[in-house]
């Protein structure tokens, strides 16, 4: 028993202490601004910010649905990077990817705003996830083929799907005669309401998509294949698999992850698409995943901790007049810690204690020279 | 044969489109240079870290904080150190301590990344992205609470008015316009693009410094401290990032607004790709990524006419915002002309233990 509760330590250890530290950085930051800015000391603003902040992330029902609701894009993204990482691919164009997702989901959406809920709805959640996929598929492409490192390609696709979303919106989606570019609403395409005012179904099939990750990478054959790749890119090669096809095979169901997050944001929340359609779900989801160190539970629980933040942020910054762009601050500040773990790690004492993080340091180390994937 | 008279309108697009640009040039490039100079920046920090061996994909948000920076400072100087304008540059005190603080927020925000890829050794990429978050959150959360008063800055860098015989030269006088007549930033990007590819090529420190990003061991042997160049050459690269986001907030505006880079470190990561890790070539590359700005602006106001015209007004013009990011997905293919990193570049050192 106490070998299995100094196991969850090990585990828990290094998050728990970033999130509590960056909690004292956060409130440092909101003392040491407001006695810059306003010229007076208050200690008692930082706990009236962070009470605001939790009070409007889980203190009413309707504040719980809206954090599960934030949360649920930000998991299915966690999910689509953890599972990059487990890879050794880092995944940095979930923002394209989560963008693409949300046009495909607009385009056919749109277009089945009128048809039958059962029809409109997963057809779009479909078309969102093909289109994430695809955009998933050219870097895995490109890196098994050229090895053209997926971290630079899938930078450069996120400012392309920018630029495609805003081509599209004030072009072939534009409704003619709106005062700015806009599509239409997305009508019976619309994620169901099944809790509260704003509860879709999305609370259903997020945790669903963390148990099938679950099961994707410990029960089956490619699962394993993954993780070994992601652990020893050569012994992978010995034992005879195919690295170009795992690399495809990844970036394009990780595309498919990140689009449905798009694709979910859009549908569940948004409804219809300006040409500055964008949240920071896709850069966002990079926290969530090391956060939740790319384990199933943990990018769950991580999605679940960042989405109460977002929702409690503009409670905070309307009782406390704390901005809300404190959540960034704080989010920062727990992967700061997270990422000097080591250091972290010396002066805790912690030795038990495991970063969890040991099969990223594949992904830099592939960046130079010429690369080629055998 | 057939398909050789296929091309032949195209061929007559093309030497259309050579012709339009020409036509153009005098009028965007001032345009061009002014939209290169935060772009070749950034690339050249690019290039100053991943020649030493250090990923930095963190460009991004170190001008992001050395843009905010800058301007803040100005805020809080003008008050003590007045606004005296000097007749060069529309320079004041303040003005120019601010650009020295911005340097300064660049180098500081280096060094957490020298410190986490090289020290604590954490993957450079993660960290790089860090830095980006923590630079969006921390200059959005001070920027809405510094805006409740709505301060005034310290203004911005004035351009040079060059003299006018060098201006008023037939066929080249616009070239000197282009360079000369503009902000200190501008002019110094200029400069330092030369200094930088004379250092990197021709001096003891360049050598050494592109042999800690192929080879560190072979560099440890021959007595190179890999640590402490890397840092340093890191630390180098903030000023220089910094410089760009001094740019933006200090000379092409005189305001601080969120998120205001708009992914131009990363564009310059491009231009690094592009141009081959070399400062020169790197400054190429953001001229040209630049220059897709200008000819997408001048297309609305001056469009070209006739067949190439018609085709033009038929791209959205979002087309040109792509194109920089669509020519490097090329490149790193290697479709046309391979560009390959250094080769020790995103690996950590660690010293051999001594036994």
């Amino acid at each position: 028993m106490s070998d299995r509760l100094s196991r969850a330590w090990g585990i828990l250890a290094l998050p728990l202490i970033s999130i509590i530290l960056s909690i004292i950085v956060g409130s440092l930051v909101i003392i040491a601004s407001e006695w810059l800015v306003a010229g007076e000391l208050k200690p008692g603003l930082a706990l009236d910010a962070y009470s605001a902040l939790v009070s409007g992330s889980v203190g009413s029902f309707r504040a719980i649905v809206n954090t599960l609701t934030n949360s649920m894009p930000l998991m299915l993204g966690g999910l689509a990077v953890g599972l990059a990482f487990k890879a050794g691919l880092f995944n940095i164009g979930a923002q394209g990817q989560f963008l693409m997702g949300a046009l495909g989901s607009v385009i056919v959406g749109v277009q089945l705003r009128e048809s039958p809920v059962i029809i409109a709805v997963p057809l779009a959640l479909g078309a969102g996830m093909l289109a994430g996929a695809a955009w998933g598929f050219i870097p895995g492409f490109l890196k098994a083929v050229s090895g053209a490192h997926e971290v630079v390609t899938t930078i450069m696709l996120n400012f392309v799907a920018i630029a495609i979303l805003a081509a599209a919106v004030s072009g072939p989606l534009n409704v003619i005669g709106s005062q700015s570019p806009t599509t239409l609403p997305v009508g019976n395409a619309a994620l169901p309401v099944i809790l509260g005012r704003n509860g879709t179904i999305a609370i259903i099939y997020a945790p669903l998509m963390a148990v099938l990750y679950g099961w994707l990478l410990f029960r089956t054959t490619r699962g394993f294949e993954i993780r070994i790749a992601g652990a020893s890119p050569d012994a992978a090669r010995y034992a005879g698999m195919s690295p170009k096809r795992l690399i495809i095979w990844t970036m394009s169901v990780s595309g498919m992850l990140a689009g449905m997050a798009g694709a979910t944001d859009l549908l569940g929340a948004t409804h219809q698409m300006t040409t500055t359609y964008g949240t920071t779900v896709g850069f966002d989801s990079i926290a969530v995943a090391l956060l939740g160190r790319t384990s199933p539970l943990g990018i769950v629980l991580a999605a679940l901790l960042f989405g109460a933040m977002r929702t409690g942020a503009g409670a905070m910054q309307i009782q406390a007049g704390v901005p809300a762009e404190l959540v960034g601050v704080l989010q920062a500040t727990i992967l700061f810690f997270l990422v000097a773990s080591p250091v972290v790690k010396r002066i805790f004492r912690l030795k038990g204690a495991r970063t969890g993080l040991e099969e990223t340091t594949t992904f830099t180390s592939t960046y130079g020279g010429e690369a080629t994937i055998r | 044969m057939d398909q050789f008279l296929y091309g032949l309108p195209l061929i007559g697009l093309v030497f259309e489109l050579i012709g339009y640009l020409i036509a153009i040039l005098p009028d965007i490039a001032p345009i061009v240079v002014k939209a290169s100079v935060p772009i070749g920046f950034a690339a050249l920090c690019g290039v100053m870290c991943e020649r030493s061996g250090v990923v930095n994909i963190g460009i991004e948000g170190t001008m992001l904080v050395a843009a905010f920076v800058g301007w803040t400072a100005g805020v809080y100087l003008v008050p003590v150190l007045g606004s005296e304008v000097w007749p060069i540059f529309g320079a004041t005190p303040s003005l120019v301590v601010a650009l020295l603080c911005a340097v300064l927020a660049g180098v500081v925000v280096s060094f957490v990344h020298a410190w986490l890829s090289i020290s604590v050794k954490a993957d450079q990429i993660i960290s790089g992205t860090i830095i980006n978050i923590a630079a969006f959150g921390i200059t959005g959360y001070l920027i809405s609470l510094l805006s409740k008063g709505s301060p005034a800055g310290a203004g911005q860098f004035h351009a040079w008015t060059p003299p006018t015989e060098l201006t008023d030269l037939p066929v080249v006088g616009w070239i000197f316009e282009t360079i000369l007549a503009q902000g200190p930033l501008t002019i110094g990007l200029f400069v330092i693009v030369i200094a930088f590819q004379i250092a990197l090529f021709r001096t003891r420190w360049g050598l050494r410094s592109r042999a800690v990003g192929e080879h560190p061991r072979a560099a440890e042997t021959v007595g190179i401290d890999v640590i402490r160049l890397r840092y340093r050459n890191v630390m180098a690269g903030g000023v220089l990032a910094g410089l760009g986001g001094a740019f933006l907030s200090m000379e092409a505006t005189a305001v601080f607004q969120q998120g205001m880079t708009a992914g131009r470190g990363f564009i310059g990561l491009a231009a690094m790709i592009v141009g081959r890790w070399t400062p020169l070539g790197a400054f190429g590359a953001a001229l040209l990524f630049a220059s897709s700005v200008g000819i997408s602006q001048s297309i609305l106001i001056l469009p070209p006419s006739g067949q190439l015209g018609d085709m033009l007004a038929k791209l959205p013009p979002q087309f040109f915002d792509a194109l920089p990011y669509l020519i490097t997905i090329i490149i790193l293919a290697g479709v046309v002309g391979r560009s390959i990193p250094p080769a020790a570049d995103g690996q950590p050192y660690e010293r051999e233990a001594a036994t």
